[in-house]
């Protein structure tokens, strides 16, 4: 294939920047409707608002950092079982 | 129509005509035969059959109800498609290792006692054993090795649990579990073997990623999910599952997110998601017990299309470590949008499958209060998308180009998928029919405003997370040790450990009592017997007058004589003679 004519288009920095872009967008607007509305509450925290957008960023971080630090410990090199 | 021989029997006898095919027929008739038993189970009324009577057990080969035939639904269902995927392949013993293991666990899923139900989880392990070894490396067959222990080890505890079980209660019959005795702990512990919930889970991460191409897409479907039934019959409402469920849907995350290999990423993923189904049946509410089977139909759907994504990727470029991948989407656009299909459905993606059963799980939660367990299910969702959602498309089809051009797949791989991708999709919008054929009347309403912006938020959080923490997500050419480790190098620890302890003390005590006491014993036998011997002789000779040198000769030739066990035979029959005298005479 030419390599001129590759289809590259999620390489292209302007691209990657609108992708950047979207997602924070898309991410702002998520949290607009639960200023106007929100589902009845039934453990009282699922009532907050925004409540699904920390807990989904609160979790993840923990969960990426929790198995960053396990890491450390439990990975190894990938001849580690041979002999 | 004739409805008394149980489904599975149409899969199991029929591999065995699968050598008197070749080429194209073989693969028309490997994807005929899971469409006719496919047909056949919706045929089945509901009720027991199939009745044979064995070493002195009424078996029940036949039970079908609702909760077997949704089961056998999809379990040919996913046959059908995974033979569509797999008819590029040329080795017929896959195909006939493939339909004895589907087979077999259609016999599991409809065997109303547990008897048939024991032979057939065991069949199943055999045959799915040759799915990896079809692989043909050192390494797969070093992992079947491994994976056939495990599975003999969980279906020893099967059988030790059935065999008290039935001694117990008379009965081979299997239905809900209401003692809590050892017998029926060993047979869940069994069972859980199987279900890959840890510490008993590393057989799945360590063996399916060894596995064929084809092998990886038929044996993610199957093991796991026959055990997910088995808990849905015989568990329901055991709070214990409640906890492994939990449990599993965490530590499947965090694996996948330390695995380099993409199929090893999809086999821990298996872990999280057969952890939701867990925690339905420990609930053990209509409800939660409904939403485990819809699980696990629409988990197998799109666990298999992320198989047949990743197996593309693996047919294509012979590479599966995240390391070697990336930039993909530029020459396999078809298999990247299929598998982003399955992606966004194991995530709850609203308008995808898992968005319509997972919740009936999570909701399940919320109708009995379980607080901790709805918050843990919240979090484990919101994982799934960070590292099956985004962390398998992203660092096989995007990331950093590694210079892969590999093409486009096979067209019969792409066809399979493309069905996948369509059930995934139609089940996300129109669950109904999947509704219909849970085992429970359902009423439930997936898509309200306030559940879908719910979703929304909290998977596009994840998705953020995901971007931000990107520098920390860094592939490196590492594996992650689990309990395999125990047996891998504990094994070979306890090895050295014991030879190095026990073989020293091996060789002292061979040095004390073979090299020192046993000689020291035997010496001293002589050497007694032959100064008892010069004692008496000597005496006597003294008697008879012997003096000097003559005397000292007679003296050495008789030590000699006897610690060389050369006296003359005269001597020794004398010696015996006067020893019986003189027992003679003392008594």
């Amino acid at each position: 294939m030419d390599p001129k004519k590759e289809f590259d288009f999620f390489d292209r920095p302007k691209v990657i920047r609108g992708l950047w872009i979207s997602l924070y967008v898309v991410c702002g607007l998520l949290i607009i409707p639960d200023f106007f509305s929100r589902a009845e509450p039934h453990f009282g925290l699922d009532g907050f608002l925004g409540f699904y957008a920390l807990l989904g960023f609160v979790s993840c971080s923990v969960l990426i950092l929790f198995s960053k630090a396990v890491g450390l410990l439990l990975k190894k090199r990938e001849d580690y079982y041979d002999d | 129509m004739m409805t008394d021989f149980p489904p599975g029997i149409i899969l199991i006898a029929g591999a065995f005509l699968v050598p008197f095919f070749k080429g194209k027929t073989r693969s028309l008739y490997t994807i005929l035969l899971p469409a006719a038993t496919f047909f056949y189970i919706s045929q089945i009324s509901s009720g027991n059959a199939g009745a044979i009577h064995f070493f002195g057990f009424d078996l029940t080969l036949l039970r079908a109800d609702k909760l077997s035939k949704v089961f056998g639904y999809i379990f040919t269902l996913n046959a059908f498609a995974a033979f569509i995927y797999a008819s590029y392949l040329k080795d017929s013993a896959h195909h006939m290792a493939a339909l004895v293991y589907i087979g077999s666990s259609l016999g599991v899923v409809f065997a109303g006692d547990l008897v048939s139900l024991y032979f057939f989880w065991e069949t199943m392990a055999v045959a799915s054993t040759f799915l990896i070894l079809a692989r043909r490396t050192p390494k797969a067959q070093e992992a079947a090795m491994r994976y056939i222990l495990i599975h003999i080890f969980g279906g020893l505890l099967l059988l030790a649990g059935i065999i008290l079980h039935i001694t117990q209660t008379g009965s081979v019959a299997f239905g809900p579990m209401a003692d809590r005795n050892p017998a029926t702990w060993l047979i869940l512990i069994g069972i859980l073997v199987n279900a890959a919930a840890p510490p008993f889970s590393a057989w799945l991460s360590d063996a399916y990623p060894e596995s064929t191409v084809v092998g990886g897409v038929i044996l993610s479907a199957y093991t796991t999910k026959t055990a997910v039934y088995t808990l849905v019959r015989g568990f329901p409402g055991w709070e214990i599952l409640v906890v492994v469920g939990c449990v599993m849907t965490l530590y499947g995350i965090i694996y996948a997110l330390l695995e380099n290999d993409m199929r090893r990423i999809l086999a821990y993923s298996i872990i999280n998601q057969v952890g939701f189904m867990v925690t339905g049946v420990g609930i053990g509410t209509a409800m939660s017990l409904n939403g485990s089977v819809a699980h696990a139909f629409c988990h197998i759907i799109y666990k298999a299309l992320l198989w047949m994504s990743a197996g593309s990727v693996l047919y294509m470029t012979g590479k599966s470590r995240c390391t070697d991948l990336g930039g993909l989407y530029k020459t396999m656009p078809w298999t990247l949008i299929f598998g982003a299909v399955g992606a966004l459905s194991i995530s709850s993606f609203p308008a995808t499958s898992g968005f319509t059963s997972k919740s009936l799980i999570i909701d399940g939660a919320v109708q009995s209060h379980l607080f901790w367990v709805w918050l843990i299910l919240e979090i484990a969702s919101a994982g799934v998308f960070l590292h099956a959602g985004i962390k398998f498309p992203y660092f096989v089809f995007f990331a950093k180009d590694r210079g892969l051009r590999p093409g486009e797949t096979h067209l019969s791989m792409l066809t399979a998928m493309g069905f996948m991708s369509f059930l995934c999709i139609f089940l996300g919008l129109y669950p109904q029919p999947l509704y219909d054929l849970l085992p429970f009347e359902v009423s439930y309403q997936a898509y309200t405003f306030h559940h879908v912006m719910s979703q929304l938020q909290l998977l596009m959080f994840s998705a953020l997370v995901f971007f931000l923490f990107l520098p920390l997500l860094k592939r490196t050419e590492t594996i992650s040790l689990d309990t395999d480790w125990f047996y891998r190098k504990g094994g070979r620890l306890f090895y050295r450990f014991m030879a190095r302890t026990l073989n020293p003390i091996n060789a002292v005590c061979e040095q004390f009592f073979i090299g020192g006491l046993v000689r020291i014993v035997a010496h001293l036998f002589r050497d007694i017997i032959a100064r008892l011997s010069l004692f008496v002789m000597v005496t006597f000779w003294m008697l008879t007058g012997l003096r000097g040198e003559r005397l000292r000769m007679k003296k050495l030739n008789l030590y000699a004589d006897v610690m060389g066990g050369t006296c003359p035979v005269g001597l020794g029959a004398a010696a015996a003679t006067a020893f019986l005298v003189l027992v003679f005479v003392l008594m």
